[in-house]
């Protein structure tokens, strides 16, 4: 160890060494350090890269707010986190951490080069430069800004690890587990109320696991903090440690990030990584506390120079000291404390600077006992050292103007320009904010949900005011219960108030082009980027922000949004309320993109519905495509087939003899009652009325806006029962579209919807021999043409399963249609497989139903449509009941624009080159050779290799399609301009006589 | 998340629940072929996007499956009253008093 490391110091175990490496070298540190403080105990503040200049940098924080020490981790294959905060990451055996934004070394970096040519990379940079020329953007400036994007390295492997999710409902939620949350949590666990209480820290106590000199009720305040929390386990109060409230959502639901593997030496066996927690709160305690103020000084930013509280959290809760000499430069009371620490522990103290002229007497006299020196009115008008900080220059302030400078050697400063109340989560719930001009900072205000926000959180200072406030916020809380607590504040002894003076920015006597006073340490944002913001006319303080990048990094601008209002605000000449406060969002610190996902990945992204000859498709090796949700067997390849030769196959032997299709997932719903026709009248653009029991029709429906949503096969199964068959993907849509106007159009109707689509299993055979291979299983019905014609269906039993039967045909050849009770579907199908089997009857999947229904020219809703076609425009203007006075839609088809010549129709497309495969979505012009842009004429829908005609197809949209019949066009693609005739969609068969055999 | 009531369930349960259908109280014509372009277009496009109180319909669609009339403010996103279909609308007057 060295003698950084205080003997016995901190609340880390001294007899429990941990070691890790740090870019390559191996390090030791405890069990209880963070991998800052460990660092910081072997000598090192060096710990990485800023992003836009690449100064090197330490941390200054010692928690979650930390800019600047962040690393990448790694614990094995997939296991790696960029971007991993030194400041928080526990240490454990074994742990492997890596610098970022660096190139060769931490020590050495190409990138630093940035830094020597700071003047071009002033605010608005990216706006200024990345400009012109056009041409620039794809070959170089996107190449370079994604090269540059982005701190540390983004895992490639899967992640190996588990996420969880919970819910939890609790009376009361308290946030941040310092005195005030303690306070507060206990109060209200005495009155009866069940609690909550979570920390982001490993060990709850927040400031005091700083400052353990603190009496409380007459203990140390380590003493106390230990008998409080076996007060809190006696009460039943639940503790959550490593826990960020992350986001405060409506109605107090909160949501809380528990991190429970990365401090552990070895992952317990199938032990959740994270665990996201939705809790629903009756009341929520804010007890979030304080954030340290960086001072804005001219070179603030070098390694060894950190926030005063942070020294003392080093020193105090790690035994850590930061240096063998340190410099305290402060506007605030805090810091003088922690300097009393340092120079207890044996760091000599080189000097404490204060901003005012007139600290507090009582501090003076500490530093006289201890004969430290101390320079009072004074500013910091430099600093020296590249790797870590040598000294500070400071200089005397008098009426304003700064006097004669003398530089201090020193190997750590501790900076502190005041402290700025925690209100995220307060500002999530858009409680109001008020501006306190004392303290330069703001206050909760107007509360807009059932929370308290107590202690250091609004403005409380010391460790009496705040503890008193918990119990007032726990007694509140409880009360709202109809609960009463009787708790009574604790007294403090030895107490560390404070107050404090506010600066945007010290004074310094170097020229100005050669001040580098960082507001945004890892976004690089200095006092004069946004005075440059403001003078190029960015009167806001959100224009600032995304002007600058000021609060746009990681830290979300907890250290440096305040200091960048400020310094606005003063260039403005205004009061900072009047330039505004940025908003904040959650989540409160990043959070891993897997915490939010929790278990909705891979397999279990989202529901997989199948159908009940999936597992035979499966054992066919089917390959599979997502439908909707659905998985549906796209193609059937066999031994050496790709997609083209199996759907070539697939469809030969459809047309030629017979193919067997899955067509279960097609939506299906039952639309009964007396008043079903009438209600299908008004629903679809079709005349329902007429449609005599056993005859189906080919439905379309229209939005009210007179856009096609949806089409399907609907049959009348008697008077009052319609069988109404949907999209694959519009099944759902549909059915909420017909119960909203049942249930609050038209209530008066007596007709009730159904959804059967998962309790009816559906196989389709078609191909001219459907009905030799049909036949011999049917039972109770004579499948004769004159029988059982084209569009008829019949209710029957089909391999002694009790069926609904269809004949229809989405392939142009004669087509059936089989429903059977789902349960019934697998075996239906084995028993038509082989019924087949004396005409080789083939699987097909949806790629070889795409191809038989363009070369008919059948539309796919989604495909061919795309809410903005009318049944005109789609060539279904026949499906339009003529005599109908009203139906969905039907108004709006006699709009202007819809009624109009010139939309764009539905048309077939025959390339040139037959065997040429259309881009599905290619646009369509008349004369490529006008220069560009020209106009469009439409666009390509749908393309296939077709078997059958012996060439390529396609489907297209285009203007007046059906006024150019034979007219030549043009596709422009990659790979060149194609041409192609405008044809009939409907290619193949176009008398339609091979489904009327 | 917010919590919602619903008027026929009358249970208060997660939005996980419920799906947004929409604003409240406009009526489909009766007779949709009477109506002139430009009052069938403000029927079909036309809304009011109120900043405050808004009627607005919603569906207990892994519920009830029943739609229903909310008032909702998009201020605060908070409820202020839950009715049922057909119902006629409450004064926003009342709703404030009992807020
Ligand atoms: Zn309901």
């Amino acid at each position: 160890m060295t003698t950084l490391r205080v003997p016995n110091g901190g609340r880390v175990r001294h007899d429990e060494p941990v070691a890790f490496t740090f870019d390559g070298k191996s390090y030791t540190g405890l069990r209880g350090d963070t991998l800052a403080s460990a660092l910081l105990a072997n000598g090192v503040h060096l710990m990485g890269r800023s992003f836009k200049y690449h100064r090197p940098r330490g941390p200054v924080t010692a928690g979650s707010e930390e800019p600047n020490a962040l690393v990448g981790t790694s614990r094995g294959k997939g296991r790696s986190e960029p971007n991993t905060r030194a400041t928080m990451q526990e240490l454990r055996h074994g742990l492997v951490a890596e610098s970022q934004n660096r190139s060769p070394s931490l020590k050495f970096d190409f990138g630093a080069v940035n830094d020597r040519l700071h003047p071009v990379f002033s605010a608005g940079f990216y706006y200024k430069t990345f400009m012109w020329p056009k041409s620039f953007w794809d070959r170089v400036y996107e190449p370079v800004i994604r090269a540059a994007a982005g701190l540390g390295t983004a895992p490639k492997e899967e992640d190996p690890d588990t996420y969880a999710n919970r819910y939890a409902h609790v009376d009361v939620l308290v946030v941040g587990a310092g005195p005030t949350g303690i306070a507060a949590a206990l109060t209200a666990a005495k009155a009866g109320a069940g609690v909550v209480l979570v920390d982001e820290n490993a060990e709850i106590g927040g400031a005091l696991l700083s400052d353990p000199s603190v009496a409380i009720e007459g203990e140390p305040a380590w003493t106390w903090l230990a008998g409080r929390i076996g007060e809190l386990a006696a009460l039943g109060v639940t503790v959550m440690t490593r826990t960020t409230a992350i986001g405060y959502y409506h109605q107090n639901m909160v949501a809380l990030a528990e991190r429970l593997t990365d401090h552990l030496d070895e992952i317990p066996q199938g032990a959740p990584r994270e665990r996201m927690w939705q809790v629903r709160a009756g009341q929520v305690v804010l007890a979030q506390g304080a954030l340290e103020k960086p001072l804005v000084f001219n070179g603030n930013d070098r390694p060894g120079i950190m926030l005063a509280g942070a020294a003392q959290t080093y020193l105090n809760r790690y035994g850590v000291r930061i240096g063998e000499r340190a410099a305290i430069v402060t506007s605030h009371d805090s810091a003088w404390y922690t300097a009393f620490n340092l120079a207890d522990s044996g760091t000599a103290i080189a000097a404490i600077v204060d901003t005012r002229s007139h600290p507090n007497a009582e501090l003076l006299g500490e530093a006289r006992r201890r004969q430290i020196r101390v320079l009072v009115g004074h500013t910091v008008v430099a600093t020296s050292g590249r790797l870590r900080v040598k000294s500070i220059t400071v200089a005397p302030m008098t009426n304003g103007r700064v006097g004669k400078s003398q530089t201090i050697a020193c190997d750590c400063v501790a900076a502190c320009g005041g402290w700025t109340p925690s209100l995220h989560l307060f500002s999530h719930t858009k409680g109001t904010l008020r501006w306190d001009e004392a303290s330069a900072a703001f206050f909760p205000d107007r509360k807009s949900e059932a929370c308290e926000i107590a202690g250091a959180g609004r403005g409380l200072w010391g460790y009496a005011p705040v503890l008193a406030d918990g119990v007032a916020a726990g007694t509140a809380a409880a009360s709202s219960f109809g609960q009463e607590a009787r708790a009574v504040a604790p007294g403090v002894k030895g107490d560390r108030p404070g107050t404090g003076a506010n600066h945007a920015v010290l004074a310094t006597s170097v020229k100005p082009g050669r001040v580098r006073a960082f507001v945004d340490f890892q976004n690089d944002v200095t006092a004069k980027d946004i005075r440059l913001a403001v003078s190029e006319g960015m009167k806001s303080i959100e224009h600032v922000k995304r002007y600058t990048t000021n609060g746009m990094a990681t830290d979300q601008g907890k250290l440096s949004n305040i200091n960048g209002l400020m310094i606005a605000a003063e260039t403005l000449g205004k009061a900072p309320p009047e330039v505004g406060l940025t908003t904040f969002r959650p989540p409160y610190t990043p959070t891993t993109f897997a915490t939010f996902a929790g278990y909705h990945r891979g397999t279990h992204f989202e529901v997989t519905r199948k159908t009940p000859i999936d597992g035979w498709a499966d054992e066919q090796s089917a390959v599979f495509e997502p439908v909707g949700q659905w998985r549906r067997a796209r193609y059937y390849p066999k031994a050496g087939e790709d997609m083209d030769a199996a759907v070539e196959r697939e469809c030969r032997a459809t047309r030629q003899s017979v193919g067997i299709f899955d067509a279960t997932t097609l939506g299906k719903i039952e639309v009964a009652g007396p008043d079903a026709a009438e209600f299908m009248n008004r629903v679809y653009t079709n005349p329902w009325t007429k449609l005599g029991v056993g005859k189906a029709r080919y439905g379309v429906l229209l939005g009210e806006d007179g856009f096609i949503r949806d089409d399907g096969v609907v049959g009348r199964v008697s008077e009052t029962l319609f069988h109404v068959t949907t999209t694959t993907g519009g099944a759902a849509r549909v059915l909420t579209m017909m119960e909203d106007y049942r249930q609050t159009e038209w209530p008066d109707l007596k007709v009730w919807l159904t959804s059967t689509t998962e309790q009816w299993a559906v196989v389709a055979l078609n191909g001219p021999n459907a009905r030799k291979v049909l036949e011999p299983l049917t039972e109770g019905l004579d499948l004769s043409n004159e029988a059982f014609p084209m569009m008829s269906l019949a209710d029957c039993r089909v391999a002694g399963f009790r069926a609904r039967l269809f004949r229809l045909s989405f392939t142009g050849e004669l087509g059936y249609e089989v429903n059977v009770p789902a349960r019934h579907g697998l075996a239906l199908w084995k028993a038509l497989m082989e019924a087949g089997e004396p005409y080789d009857i083939c699987p097909y999947g949806t790629e070889t139903m795409h191809v038989l229904r363009a070369e008919k020219g059948f539309i796919i809703v989604g495909q061919d449509t795309d809410g903005t076609v009318t049944p005109d425009d789609a060539g279904l203007g026949w499906a339009v009941g003529k005599k109908k006075t009203d139906f969905v839609g039907m108004r709006s088809l006699k709009r202007p624009d819809l009624a109009a010549t010139g939309r764009k129709q539905l048309v077939g497309l025959q390339p040139e080159d037959g065997s040429l495969l259309l881009e599905e979505g290619a646009q369509i012009v008349a004369d490529p050779d006008k220069p560009v842009p020209m106009r469009m004429l439409g666009h390509v829908t749908s393309s296939y290799r077709s078997a059958a005609l012996g060439r390529s197809i396609a489907m297209a949209l285009v203007a007046d399609g059906r006024q150019m019949m034979g007219k030549t066009v043009y596709i422009p693609m990659p790979d060149g301009t194609h041409k192609a005739t405008i044809t009939s969609a409907n290619a193949y068969d176009p008398d339609g006589e091979r489904a009327k055999m | 998340m917010l919590l919602i009531r619903c008027p026929y369930c009358e249970e208060t349960l997660p939005e996980l629940e419920f799906v947004y259908a929409g604003e409240a109280h406009i009526e489909r014509p009766k007779d949709p072929s009477s109506l002139s372009d430009d009052d069938w277009r403000d029927f079909l496009f036309m809304r009011s996007n109120v900043k405050g109180p808004h009627f607005e319909r919603w569906r207990h669609v892994h519920g009830c499956a029943r739609f229903f009339n909310a008032v909702r403010d998009t201020v605060t996103d908070r409820f202020l009253a839950t009715y049922k279909a057909g119902e006629k609308r409450p004064s926003l007057a009342e709703l404030e008093k009992a807020e």
